[in-house]
C-alpha cells in the first residue's frame, strides 16, 4: 500500500468511526430513556423528541410526554455530557502532568465545589437547586484560583502542579468538614453526603444546556491542542524542542479543563472514577494519539456514565443509589478486563 | 544558515555550569562536543537548542536571537536528541517518529502522506524500518535511541543537536550512526564520550573543561597528549592513523591512587 492510499483508508475509517459513534450514542440515549417505572416504548421516546423538535407528529398523553421530556431525557443527556466531559478533562490532565493518577479533580475543583455546595446547603446561603449549583461553581473557581496563586508564574513542571492541587484540595476538604460540624444537622449531612458522591437526579434542561455549551467548548479547545498534548509524551523539554511553548499550553489547558469541570461538577456533584479510568481504558483501545483519543474518550465516557446512571436509578428502584458509587462498581471490573487483555501494558 | 553563541553563561545554585562560551558552529559539518562528566556539554547543547535561556550572552540562529524567535519556527529547522528520553504513553515506533512532523503540520491537521513517507525515510536511515509497528515499551535502550534519532531526522532540521547519541548502542550501530551523521548535509553538533570515535568521524571538535571552552579545532589540534592530561587527567599516546586522524591509546590515570604495598 502506498502512503496515499493509507491516508485515504484512514480518512474513510475516521468517517465510519464517527457515524458508528453517533448511531451508538443515539441508540443508547433512546434505550436509557425507555428504562424506568412508567413503561414507555422506544417509539414513544422518539415521538416525544419529534413533537418537541416541531415535527408534525401525534403527541403522547401529557403525563407520558412530561416523563420523557422533563425527567428522563435531561437526565440521560446530562449523564452523557458529564461522563464525556470528565473523561476528556482527565485524559488531558494525565497527558499534561504525565501522571497516570491525574483526574479532572486534580486542580482542587471537586473539593472547592463541595465547600461551595455545603456552604449553600448547611449555611443556607441562597435556596433551591440553582443556588446549590452556583455555590459549587463559585467554590470550584475559588479553589482553582488558590491553586494558580500557589503555583505562581510559570507552571514549573508537573510535580509542583500535582502537589499544589493536593494541598489546596486538603484545605477545602477541611473547610467543608468545618462547616458541616459547626453548623450541620443530620438532615443536611445526609444531603451533603449524597451530593459529594455525585448524582444526576437534579438534572433539568437548563443544566443540560450549560453543560453542553461548556463541554463542547472545553472538548473543542482540548482537541485543537492535540498535537501539543502528543508532544508532551516525552516531557516538557521534548515538547519545547517540537515547537510547543510548554508554559502557555499548560496554562491554557489547565484553565480550560478547570472551568469545564467546574460547570459539570456544579450540575452533577463530584462523580468519581469516570475521568480517571476512562482515558486509560480508551488509550488501551485507540493508542495514545490525542486527535483520536479525545473524541473516543468523550464517546466512551458519555456511554459509560449513561449506563452507570441508568443502572443506578433502575436496579434498586424505587430506591436510587448515587451514581458515583456505581461508576466504581461497574468501572473496576470493566477496567480489570481491559488490563487482562493487555498484560504487557507499561506500568 | 548559521548557529553561534556569544559569551553565553548558565549558573545553577550560584555555580557556573557554562561560563562565557563563544563559539561559531561550522555549517554542514560534524562538530564533536568533548569534555569530562560535568564539564557542561549537556547544558551547552540545551542553550544552543534554545531549550533554556542563557543567564548572560546570546545564541544566534542566522543572526537572530534564538530566544526571541517563535518556537515553532525554530523546531522546523533545529532538532534535538536528548539523553535518556522515555514515556509511559503507549505509542508505536511510527507514532514516535511522526511527533517530529508536528512543527511542520497545520496546527489541527492529521499527519498526511508526506509526513508518513518522511517518517519512514528517517526510520530507514536509522536502520529501524522493519520495526515501525513495534510498541515503544517493547524496545531496547539502543532501539529507543535510534527511534529518537529518527524522530529528530523527521523534523527535517538544518541543525541537529545530539547529547551522547552513541549511548546504549552496539558498536555496529555506533559506527552506522556516525557514518550517517558525517554524510548528512545537516549541521550536526554532538556530545561524545568516546574520544577515538570523535577523532575518527568529526570535522571539528570543541573541548569543554569546567564550563569553559578550552580548545576548538580539527581533531589533530584538540586531541593532543597535553589536552588529554589537563582536561581528562589521563596519560595517553596519540599517533596518527593512515587517514591522517589522531588515534588514542590510553595508558592510565594521571593521579594514580596509592597502591597497596605487596
Amino acid at each position: 500500500m502506498t502512503a496515499r492510499t493509507v491516508t485515504a483508508t484512514r480518512r474513510l475509517s475516521t468517517i465510519l468511526a464517527i457515524v458508528v459513534g453517533i448511531l451508538l450514542l443515539a441508540m443508547s440515549i433512546t434505550a436509557a430513556s425507555v428504562v424506568g417505572a412508567a413503561g414507555l416504548s422506544p417509539a414513544a421516546v422518539l415521538r416525544t423528541v419529534a413533537v418537541h423538535a416541531g415535527l408534525p407528529v401525534e403527541p403522547l398523553p401529557a403525563l407520558d410526554d412530561g416523563i420523557v421530556w422533563e425527567l428522563r431525557l435531561p437526565r440521560v443527556l446530562l449523564a452523557v455530557l458529564v461522563g464525556g466531559g470528565l473523561s476528556v478533562c482527565g485524559a488531558v490532565l494525565q497527558a499534561l502532568t504525565r501522571n497516570p493518577l491525574a483526574d479532572p479533580y486534580l486542580l482542587g475543583i471537586s473539593s472547592g465545589a463541595s465547600t461551595g455546595a455545603v456552604a449553600v446547603l448547611v449555611l443556607g446561603i441562597g435556596t433551591g437547586a440553582m443556588a446549590l449549583s452556583t455555590g459549587a461553581f463559585a467554590g470550584s473557581l475559588l479553589a482553582f484560583g488558590c491553586v494558580l496563586a500557589v503555583i505562581g508564574r510559570g507552571t514549573g513542571g508537573s510535580i509542583r502542579v500535582v502537589l499544589t492541587g493536593v494541598v489546596v484540595s486538603q484545605l477545602f476538604s477541611a473547610l467543608t468538614s468545618l462547616i458541616v460540624i459547626w453548623a450541620g444537622d443530620a438532615q443536611s449531612t445526609r444531603g451533603v453526603t449524597f451530593w459529594l458522591l455525585g448524582s444526576l437526579a437534579s438534572s433539568n434542561w437548563a443544566s443540560v444546556g450549560l453543560c453542553a455549551a461548556a463541554g463542547a467548548a472545553g472538548v473543542l479547545i482540548c482537541w485543537l491542542a492535540s498535537p501539543s498534548l502528543d508532544a508532551f509524551a516525552f516531557g516538557r523539554e521534548a515538547a519545547a524542542s517540537l515547537g510547543i511553548t510548554p508554559a502557555r499550553t499548560e496554562i491554557t489547558l489547565f484553565a480550560t479543563t478547570a472551568l469545564t469541570t467546574a460547570v459539570l461538577v456544579a450540575a452533577s456533584g463530584a462523580i468519581g472514577f469516570v475521568g480517571l479510568i476512562t482515558p486509560h481504558a480508551v488509550r488501551a483501545l485507540t493508542g495514545g494519539r490525542h486527535r483520536v483519543l479525545l473524541p473516543a474518550c468523550a464517546l466512551c465516557g458519555g456511554l459509560f456514565l449513561l449506563v452507570a446512571d441508568t443502572v443506578a436509578r433502575a436496579a434498586f428502584a424505587p430506591r436510587e443509589i448515587p451514581v458515583g458509587v456505581l461508576t466504581a462498581l461497574i468501572g473496576v471490573p470493566a477496567f480489570a478486563v481491559i488490563m487482562w487483555r493487555r498484560k504487557d501494558m507499561p506500568a | 544558515m548559521s548557529l553561534s553563541a556569544h559569551e553565553i553563561t548558565w549558573t545553577a545554585q550560584g555555580r557556573p555550569i557554562v561560563d562565557g562560551i563563544t563559539v561559531e558552529i561550522p555549517p554542514g559539518g560534524l562538530t564533536g562536543l568533548l569534555g569530562p562528566n560535568g564539564s557542561g556539554k549537556s547544558t551547552l547543547l540545551r542553550l544552543l537548542a534554545g531549550l533554556m535561556r542563557p543567564r548572560g550572552g546570546t545564541v544566534l540562529l542566522d543572526g537572530h536571537d534564538l530566544n526571541g524567535l517563535p518556537r515553532r519556527g525554530v523546531a522546523r529547522r533545529l532538532a534535538v536528541v536528548a539523553q535518556e528520553v522515555n514515556t509511559d504513553v503507549e505509542m508505536t515506533v511510527l507514532d514516535v517518529v511522526l511527533l517530529g512532523r508536528i512543527p511542520h503540520r497545520g496546527r489541527t491537521a492529521a499527519s498526511g502522506a508526506q509526513d508518513l513517507s518522511l517518517a519512514r525515510q528517517a526510520l530507514r536511515q536509522c536502520g529501524m524500518a522493519e520495526l515501525e509497528h513495534r510498541r515503544w515499551s517493547t524496545l531496547s535502550g539502543g532501539e529507543r535511541q535510534r527511534v529518537n534519532i529518527a524522530r529528530a531526522l523527521a523534523q527535517e532540521p538544518s541543525e541537529l543537536l545530539l547529547d551522547e547519541p552513541t549511548n546504549h548502542l552496539d558498536i555496529v550501530h555506533q559506527l552506522a550512526l556516525l557514518d550517517m551523521l558525517a554524510a548528512t548535509p545537516v549541521t550536526v553538533v554532538t556530545a561524545l564520550h568516546d574520544l577515538n570515535l570523535a577523532a575518527q568521524y568529526c570535522d571539528h571538535l570543541l573541548l569543554l573543561h569546567e564550563g569553559r571552552l578550552v580548545a576548538g579545532g580539527s581533531p589533530g589540534e584538540v586531541l593532543t597528549e597535553q589536552w588529554l592530561e589537563r582536561v581528562y587527567r589521563v596519560r595517553a599516546e596519540v599517533t596518527t592513523s593512515a587517514t591522517g586522524r589522531p588515534c588514542l591509546r590510553f595508558l592510565g590515570p594521571l593521579d594514580r591512587p596509592h597502591r597497596a604495598v605487596r
